[in-house]
């Protein structure tokens, strides 16, 4: 266990979260049990009130996972100097197994939360609450992935012990240590550049016909979601190359750093936005036909999808950008 | 686009005339979040600046010490060690250092002696550090008297005094030639206190201290990189452990924040009444009451901080040092170097708007939801 300052600073944050998150839960359920908008009772009245509560939290939910992510991935990469061969971040999260596990939860429920948050904005837009058994079914989904994040994180601040001196010697040789690897496994740089452009080229297609003529809504979301795992790939594999002007490089954190002038906090927000709007286009795709939001959803998607494909846009021209003007040139 | 950012900007400005209306609740609401922040913002500046000061020093030590222990004491190294370290492949330099404690019944203090030929101006003379020089009102041409283990007086002659800008290391030094101490510690020959190793390819150093420990079983191989770390978790401990103290006084302010943001006054109840029925919807009040946590908390929050600031590295912290520092007889005078970055900040914003925020969510909602025929009837 250790008792550093942002340490504290994240389990406090989960813990809050997942409280929020299972506060919200709760009232899900009970709206989920006794939803009924023609009733005029008190007790339906009361229940509408709570959606509002419901929406407020979960909004802020998003926004604390969203800084609490990068939080971690600072706070991991400030930890190793702690740890025997740990070089940035990447080492630090393999000090035990809790570590990767955290930080894909984190993303996965900035997603969730994101997504929670679209069919949200629809839901309240028709008058007749026309999603909220949808709402609370994926919220009865994301809670459990909140706390479940919580315990994560908690087991993997427990589970940190600095390399630190002992009394018989320097630790290094009381015990035997080989080290934590430095480097991620990573996929060879040429198939991924071809699915990386493939894939944007593939969701600006899609996305261009979804905007243009209002087809191919659910081609354009999975695109989108692939080509949000096949960039994440290809950061590992590739881009992250270009920018370190390194062969051998293969980190994801790195790029969050001061040296290359933060521009990961860019390049991941870009990423993160573009894949959240493009994953909500598709999870509102079964709700169009619903009569009160035959005006609302497809002016939403198709601004959701202008959002994606700016993002993706940009994330795209820095990273061809990089690619030409790099001083490495991968063979 | 354009409607959105004036429909925030006007309940904006809606918030900020409420909020002045109201001055008293808020501005005690606002000392008391200054007043966390402040305290918070003062230890995580201070300790970062403690860490970053011993990096700097740690950044010149040797890469590696090898000690030798006797009965899990440290003990002195003899000169063979020194020739079989040296043999190792890799190793470009291995010096044996003389250093120890000398205290001194004057003053009651203790000085930090080294032995060092290029140093110690001369085979009787002495530099010593800024500390020492106060404490014995001494200066360069002076004699400065040490009684040696065997009782008998070594006088030494202060050629140098070093400067006070690296008083943090050398506040306490006294430099001497290596003669002098031996004659002052009755030092047997041919043994070090310990041995400073230098490794030409820092990606060696383990291998090579893990040869050294197998050549001398008793010897103890140190590498800087674990002084460092170890300096490193001490800080952190302390700094956590200060938050941990300081986390009652959080708590205590969340529970305020709860009941004044609970306990709405008559006013605030009319106030939200009137508004709702002459139109405002309830995401309205919501996004209102947000305004207003957020105009407060980011008062609050640049206040604390820039508070924080003065106290730090202006005044040297006086509300912490105590805790945080340590002390001796002789201590070493030194103004910490300013350094704030955007992740200390995050953190403190972390550990303070954040709980914060979460503890108004539920009685902003519930004020935002009051129905205005209730409201009104207050």
């Amino acid at each position: 266990m250790i008792l550093h300052p942002a340490a504290l600073a994240l389990l406090m944050i989960a813990l809050l979260v997942s409280g929020m998150g299972i506060y919200a839960g709760y009232y899900g359920l009970r709206i989920l049990g006794r939803w009924d908008p023609t009733s005029g009772s008190e007790g339906q009245l009361e229940l509408e009130r709570r959606t509002y509560l419901i929406s407020t939290i979960m909004s802020y939910i998003l926004g604390f996972e969203l800084m609490s992510l990068f939080l971690f991935i600072y706070t991991a990469d400030d930890l190793h100097t702690l740890f025997t061969g740990a070089m940035c971040a990447v080492g630090s999260l393999a000090i035990n197994s809790f570590g990767y596990p955290a930080l894909l939860l984190k993303a996965v429920n900035f997603i969730l939360a994101g997504v929670w948050l679209i069919i949200n904005y629809a839901d309240n837009k028709g008058y007749d609450y026309p999603l909220i058994r949808v709402k609370y079914e994926l919220l009865n989904l994301v809670v459990p992935l909140l706390v479940l994040e919580s315990v994560l994180l908690v087991a993997y601040f427990a589970g940190v012990k600095p390399d630190i001196i002992t009394s018989c010697c320097g630790s290094l040789f009381s015990h035997e240590t080989s080290g934590f690897s430095s480097d991620l496994a990573s996929l060879p740089h040429r198939p991924m550049q071809i699915a990386f452009f493939a894939g944007m080229v593939l969701t600006a297609g899609a996305g261009l016909l979804f905007y243009l003529k209002g087809r191919a809504g659910y081609l354009f979301s999975s695109a989108a979601a692939v080509t949000f795992l096949v960039a994440i790939a290809s950061i590992v594999s590739f881009i992250g190359l270009y920018f370190y002007e390194l062969p051998t490089h293969h980190c994801p954190f790195c790029l969050l750093q001061k040296e290359y002038g933060y521009i990961g906090y860019f390049l991941y927000a870009t990423l993160f936005g573009g894949g959240v709007a493009g994953i909500g286009v598709g999870a509102l795709m079964p709700f169009r036909g619903i009569s009160s939001l035959l005006h609302i959803i497809p002016p939403l998607q198709r601004r959701l999808v202008l959002g994606t494909l700016v993002c993706y846009l940009l994330f795209t021209l820095i990273v061809i950008w990089q690619m030409i003007f790099s001083a490495l040139k991968l063979g | 686009m354009k409607r959105t950012i004036e429909r925030h900007l006007n309940i904006l400005e809606f918030t900020l005339a409420s909020l002045l209306r109201r001055r008293g609740k808020n501005l005690s609401l606002l000392a008391m979040y200054l007043l966390v922040i402040f305290m918070l913002a003062s230890l995580q500046f201070f300790v970062s600046a403690l860490k970053r000061e011993a990096a700097v020093i740690l950044a010149d030590a040797p890469d590696m010490v090898v000690q030798r222990l006797m009965a899990g004491r440290q003990d002195l190294v003899p000169d063979t060690y020194a020739a079989g370290i040296a043999g190792i492949r890799g190793v470009t330099a291995v010096r044996p250092r003389l250093w120890g404690y000398y205290y001194d019944g004057l003053n009651g203090a203790n000085y930090t002696i080294m032995a060092d030929d290029q140093q110690a101006a001369g085979p009787a003379g002495a530099a010593i550090g800024a500390g020492v020089a106060r404490a014995r009102n001494l200066a360069v041409g002076d004699l400065l008297p040490l009684i040696s283990y065997n009782k008998n007086p070594v006088m030494l002659e202060v050629g140098a005094i070093f400067p006070s800008a690296s008083d943090l290391v050398a506040a306490d030094m006294v430099v001497i030639s290596p003669a002098q101490f031996k004659a002052l510690f009755n030092f047997p020959e041919g043994q070090a206190t310990d041995l400073a190793v230098t490794v030409r390819n820092p990606k060696e150093l383990a291998t090579v201290a893990a040869k050294i420990a197998a050549l001398f079983p008793d010897s103890r191989p140190i590498l800087k990189s674990e002084i460092q770390r170890t300096y490193q978790s001490i800080f952190d401990w302390r700094g956590g452990m200060t938050l941990m103290v300081l986390a009652a006084a959080l708590l205590s302010f969340i529970i305020f924040a709860w009941d004044k943001a609970t306990g709405l006054s008559a006013e605030e109840r009319k106030e939200i009444g009137i508004l709702k029925s002459i139109g405002w919807e309830t995401s309205d009040v919501l996004l209102l009451k947000f305004w207003e946590g957020t105009v407060i908390s980011l008062t609050a929050f640049l206040l604390g901080v820039v508070l924080a600031y003065g106290h730090v590295f202006f005044l040297s912290a006086p509300l912490f040092a105590q805790a945080l520092k340590g002390w001796s007889v002789i201590y070493p005078r030194f103004q910490l170097v300013p350094v704030v970055d955007a992740y200390q900040l995050a953190v403190l914003f972390f550990l303070t708007v954040v709980p914060y925020t979460t503890a108004t969510v539920i009685p902003c909602w519930r004020a935002a939801t009051t129905d205005p025929d209730a409201a009104m009837r207050y």
